[in-house]
């Protein structure tokens, strides 16, 4: 029984990995004042083009081809898909002022069918499923610790057996915390999405740092969608894997109060959620149904979440609202 | 930065607030947009090695071109113009309702369960209309659970309602996998008895008629109704809704029921006139594709009766572009979502006037 | 006088927004080491202007002059290094962040070394004169506190010149006779100090030289020793007005709102009124005065039955009828239970209006439910539409033209014709002249007072004492959402009502 609870946890980190990016991405977007409901569609994009460049390096390199240069290869690409989404959201809510839910579900729209349309079209072009090689696979999900960490009786097997997504991921977190929390730059970029109006009135630049936050936001969050591929799917492309995953990620800032360091935990439970009815079955609950359990409990957590409302825990004061400076 | 002495030039581009353009202007704008949207969308289709103007050719002809054509462009139309309606009041009161995909689908199930298992107890009309009636019930109550804790604790309806798709999803999943499964292993409900199967009307189900129907039943409750007058009051102030002494929950909560109601219909128009059974994806992202057209018809029901139509054009094209070109389907919602974005961006010219420098100012 | 350096220059200076022109062709100076006021009626572009040299707005036409030299001013931090601050109406501060995180806000070189951040502020304030605890956070702060952090925030960024728009607006007189001893001791060393306001008095007792603006214009800048309030006034009007409210002896009163023991908490739990007690009268204005968010928003809405009450009551006593508790009832109870009450309340477009819609359908908010059916009738709402834009001279194209589009002075007509051709007997009203021209002002108060002649119960919630002293009858004074005293206001002075604004009412007595 202890070594399936073990199981079961680090199932749930590898699971909630996605959403890990995701949601600490949208976190940091969101302290910008920036509300991009556009994550879904960001994470396909991400999931689609990090899977399509490492098809491509792995068929022009054939069998030279490099583990960690594959990674890198899917990372950045990743980052960028997401980096043009978030642009498209950014320059139409910033700069043009537009109403950024009816963006970012526009962008979703998008950015869902953009994905869903490159892996498509170039499976037709290929004539067969677009897939890595099985070295090329393992150099995504094999553990990057060193043998000794990983050996370690139950704490090496409870935090040094995991791919280098879920590091990459704590470090992203951590790195986002220390920024927003410390460092002058995140004092500014705190103050805009607070007051966009004050920021500017201190001399903040309120646009680049809207820019700023909201694209390198939804790189951080496009990531999370080729982790799942990559990691999650088999380096397959999967619809059916990916949907929901971004949703999840923008309600779970929410329950994360805007910090990111409630994204680790937070990403953790969700994803023991997503795959409980695999690795947790129960007899009376068919397994159709234990599938939306993560949805019930995002809801529970979105009641909960308005129900104890106290002002530390607020969102960032300005969140979702355009600014324009000489509006009086 | 403490340097004094360097002078600066005037701003190169200068936004201010514009206040009143001419709908002339305001069209023109749109319609350059709109524009500017197709041949980004001709864009894709060069960078994909196909001659733009020959693809949109092939859209329209394989949408308009035929009789068979334009019967698959009203029947796709039909729930979306429907879904639109039934989000334009939400959308009016600042309800952010975009679970109509789940009362889509909770609407087809609800139908579908008098389909499955009554149709041999009632004759056909009255079968016809418990179904309907059973689907409005079914969209209505399941759109009152967000709006229930909106009014009371004001929960975040955005992510609520969306949530409650996975979940109207999921219940549909189950039942075509397990308790109305037709032959095992199918995963498949089996096809409903013809007599819970809406008539046809010119090649299509009746549905459009009810869909034209409802564009002017919703136009004149939003405009002349004192409900309507209610919804518009409260979407544009909480508290002046409250000083003019209006009951703001039974507002919400009367208004999502209605427009749950309405998506409900939808879905049981489109299990019982164009499935004829129960899928999982009954909704097929309807629920989301009507979020854009009713946003673009700025809540207008006869705008969305032509964007409806015009969504329908595109998606109908491109399946026809799918089996001629080999290109995937999914190119009409992007070309959608490019239509959509190029729209909500529009707006700031119409809204800001922009000006730049004049030559030789400094 | 050609070869005079001046502190900041203004040369033909224009701005619109929209069709409004907000500055037309300015041409102003400011000297070294002075208090100048700019005075002006609201909406008469004194505000507009100094944004301008502040970074806020950009001018459509002319230049700018600081220290003699010409600038381009395009953002705040712009203005910083010209050694130009302003401290704007609406505080800009963040509401989450200390006071010290506020001042470093925007300061590239600055380090984050809060320690060495909190005893910089501290020399700055003890060097004018200034209280404060670098380490508070904002949203635990007075309106005076919120101020100060505010002006330091420029001090620190060593401006020169300082613009100062309405400062006294929240203050009592007290806290206004602490900051103008403070802006005497920058003049000392040195500074500039350019103060915005309405207020004549202020200009008499602290500027020496005062320019005077009407719409958009600069009409003429004198050395204010050389004036006199009724000189200013006048220049600032373009016309001759006589500035005293009619104000008749109440005859014949009898209590129509008696309020008793009455607490209301907020959401947290906290009191915002706590054991209220008066009686409006029929025929009288009952004022009510103290400092921003004493509970007087509160009071209001409590009365309007748009809040929850924790304990107390609230007697309507209408003429020839029984009384009734308002306690518990909502909005649409109160007036289905006969009570005619009209309110005009602190958020225009925000509660009393709709900002998005014409007059016809603001009249509709108070008679949409009259008829029968469910179809609205637009028919009497149009009607009395066009009755109040003749009646008190609405500027707008249409009765259809949206509300949130025309001048603030004209959505207040809108607003509070509504209310009055309700026929209330109870009218209550806060900040009812907050925003508007010296004109628009008086048809207010006018109407107020014809009202209170009429035998209706007039409660109006003011923030500007001169104007309370003259247009009330009785002025109650709230302090914490406590009573701190009922004055008569023909016979109290501004002194004691600032008094009672600000003592103590833990240890106090009643």
């Amino acid at each position: 029984m202890n070594i399936n609870i073990i199981g079961f946890i680090k199932a749930a980190i590898l699971n909630g990995a996605p959403i890990m990016f995701g949601t600490s991405g949208e976190i940091l977007t969101e302290k910008s004042g920036n509300m991009n409901l556009g994550v879904e569609g960001l994470m396909y994009m991400g999931g689609a083009f990090g899977l399509i460049a490492a098809f491509l390096y792995g068929n022009t390199m054939g069998s030279s081809a490099n583990g960690f240069v594959c990674i890198l290869i899917a990372l950045v690409s990743s980052f960028v898909a997401g980096v043009l989404g978030a642009l498209i959201f950014s320059f139409l809510t910033i700069t043009l002022r537009a109403n950024q839910n009816v963006t970012g579900l526009a962008l979703t729209i998008f950015g869902t069918a953009v994905g869903q349309f490159a892996c498509e079209y170039l499976r037709v072009q290929q004539g067969s499923y677009i897939s890595v090689s099985t070295e090329l696979k393992n150099a995504f999900i094999n553990p990057v610790m060193p043998e000794f960490l990983q050996n370690i009786p139950f704490i090496g097997e409870l935090l040094f057996q995991y791919n280098i997504f879920v590091y990459l991921g704590f470090v992203i977190v951590i790195a986002m915390h220390l920024f927003m929390n410390y460092s002058k730059k995140g004092l500014y970029l705190r103050s805009v999405g607070e007051s966009p109006a004050v920021a500017d009135a201190a001399g903040i630049d309120v646009e680049k740092y809207k820019y700023l936050a909201t694209l390198i936001g939804g790189g951080i969050s496009a990531i999370g969608g080729m982790v799942s591929i990559m990691t999650l799917s088999g380096c397959v492309w999967s619809k059916e894997g990916l949907a929901g995953t971004g949703w999840i990620s923008v309600a779970l800032v929410i329950f994360c109060l805007w910090k990111p360091l409630n994204s680790v935990w937070g990403s953790i439970l969700f994803g023991g959620l997503l795959i409980a009815y695999i690795r947790l079955p129960l007899p009376f609950l068919p397994a159709q149904i234990y599938k939306i359990v993560p949805y019930i409990v995002t809801i529970i957590v979105l009641i909960l979440v308005s129900i104890r409302q106290k002002r530390e825990n607020q969102p960032p004061a300005s969140l979702g609202i355009p600014y324009f400076r000489e509006d009086r | 930065m403490t340097a004094i002495n360097h002078r600066e030039k005037t701003p190169l581009i200068r936004i201010s607030k514009r206040e009143n353009m001419s709908i002339a202007g305001m069209l023109a704008v749109r319609i350059g947009a709109f524009v500017l949207a197709i041949v980004l969308g001709g864009l894709i289709f060069a960078c994909l090695g196909t001659n733009p103007i020959e693809a949109y050719m092939q859209m329209i002809n394989g949408s308009l071109g035929k009789a068979s054509g334009i019967r698959q462009v009203v029947k796709i139309a039909v729930p979306l113009l429907t879904v639109a309606l039934a989000l334009a009041p939400c959308f009016k009161m600042k309800y952010w309702n975009i679970g109509a995909e789940g009362q889509i689908t909770i609407g087809a199930i609800c139908c579908s369960y008098f389909a499955l298992y009554w149709y041999d107890k009632l004759p056909s009309f009255v079968l016809l209309i418990v179904m309907a009636i059973a689907a409005i019930l079914g969209g209505g109550i399941w759109a009152l659970i967000p709006a229930l804790f909106k009014s009371r604790y004001n929960t975040n309806e955005t992510l609520f309602t969306l949530m409650m798709n996975y979940i109207a999803i999921g219940i549909a999943a189950w039942l075509c996998g397990g308790p109305w499964e037709g032959k095992p292993g199918s995963q498949i409900i089996p096809m409903f008895n013809e007599k819970a199967v809406l008539p046809k009307i010119g090649g299509v189900h009746i549905g459009w008629i009810f869909a034209l129907i409802f564009v002017v039943v919703m136009f004149i409750y939003m405009n002349y109704t004192k409900q309507g007058y209610e919804i518009a009051v409260l979407g544009e102030s909480e508290n002046t809704a409250r000083y003019a002494g209006m009951n703001v929950s039974r507002i919400v909560l009367r208004t999502v029921f209605i427009s749950g109601a309405l998506s409900g219909f939808a879905g049981y128009m489109v299990a019982s006139g164009t499935d004829m059974t129960l899928f999982s994806n009954v909704a097929n992202n309807v629920g989301f594709t009507a979020i854009t057209v009713c946003w673009l018809s700025q809540l207008n029901p006869f705008v969305m009766v032509i964007i409806s139509a015009l969504i329908a054009i595109l998606s109908r094209g491109s399946s026809v572009l799918q089996t001629q070109l080999s290109i995937p389907s999914t190119i009409s919602s992007i070309i959608t979502g490019i239509i959509l974005l190029c729209l909500l961006g529009c707006e700031f010219f119409i809204n800001y006037e922009v000006s730049f420098r004049k030559k030789g100012e400094n | 006088m050609e070869n005079t350096v001046h502190a900041i220059e203004f040369r033909n200076i224009s701005k619109h927004f929209g069709s409004v022109i907000a500055n037309n062709h300015v041409n102003l100076y400011v000297d070294h080491g002075v208090v100048m006021a700019i005075l002006g009626e609201n909406g008469s572009g004194k505000t507009s202007l100094m944004n301008m040299v502040a970074g806020i707005y950009y001018p459509d036409e002319g230049e700018i002059f600081v220290e003699g030299e010409k600038v381009t001013i395009k953002t705040p931090k712009d203005a910083f290094n010209y050694g130009v601050g302003m401290i704007h109406q609406h505080f800009k501060l963040i509401e989450v962040f200390t006071a010290a995180q506020n001042i470093v806000l925007g300061l590239e070189d600055e380090k984050m070394d809060m320690k060495l951040i909190a005893s910089k502020v501290k020399d700055i304030a003890s060097k004018y004169g200034f209280d404060i605890d670098p380490n508070k956070k904002i949203y635990d702060m007075s309106v005076s506190e919120k101020q100060t952090v505010e002006i330091i925030k420029v001090l620190y960024r060593g401006v020169d010149i300082l613009i100062l728009d309405e400062p006294t607006a929240v203050l009592t007189p007290q806290e206004t006779e602490k900051l103008f001893n403070v802006l005497r001791s920058m003049r000392e060393q040195g500074k500039t100090v350019i103060i915005i306001t309405h207020k004549l008095n202020e200009v008499m007792e602290i500027s020496d030289v005062v320019a005077v603006m009407r719409k958009g214009e600069h009409i003429k800048t004198v050395r204010t020793k050389e004036t006199n309030p009724d000189a200013l006034t006048e220049m600032m009007v373009g016309h001759q007005v006589t500035l005293d409210i009619e104000r008749k002896t109440p005859v014949d009163i009898k209590p129509r709102i008696t309020v008793a023991d009455l607490s209301v908490r907020d959401n947290e739990g906290n009191f915002k009124l706590k054991d209220v007690g008066f009686i409006a009268y029929g025929g009288e204005i009952l004022g009510i005065a103290g400092i921003a968010g004493s509970g007087q928003k509160e009071l209001l809405e409590s009365i309007a039955g748009l809040r929850r009450v924790a304990t107390g009551s609230i007697i309507y006593s209408p003429e020839g009828r029984s009384t009734s508790n308002l306690v518990g009832k909502t909005p649409l109870e109160i007036r289905e239970a006969g009570v005619a009450m009209a309110f005009v309340p602190e958020d225009r477009l925000g509660m009393g209006l709709v900002g998005g819609m014409g007059m016809t359908d603001n009249m509709m908010l108070r008679t949409w439910r009259s008829n029968k059916g469910m179809f609205v009738d637009r028919k009497e709402p149009k009607e009395l539409a066009e009755v109040i834009l003749n009646d008190l001279e609405v500027k707008t194209p249409s009765v259809e033209y949206p509300v949130r589009k025309l001048s603030g002075g004209n959505v207040q007509k809108v607003l509070v014709g509504r209310e009055i051709a309700s026929n209330p007997s109870v009218l209550m009203s806060a900040y009812a002249v907050r925003g508007l021209d010296i004109n628009t002002s008086y048809t207010i108060y006018n109407l107020l007072s014809d009202q209170k002649d009429k035998g209706v119960a007039v409660i109006f919630v003011g923030e500007d004492l001169d104007v309370l002293l003259q247009l009330c009858d009785r002025i109650m004074v709230l302090n914490e959402g406590r009573v701190a005293g009922i004055v008569d206001a023909r016979v109290a002075s501004k002194e004691e009502i600032g008094l009672l604004m600000t003592k103590n009412m833990e240890e106090g007595v009643h």
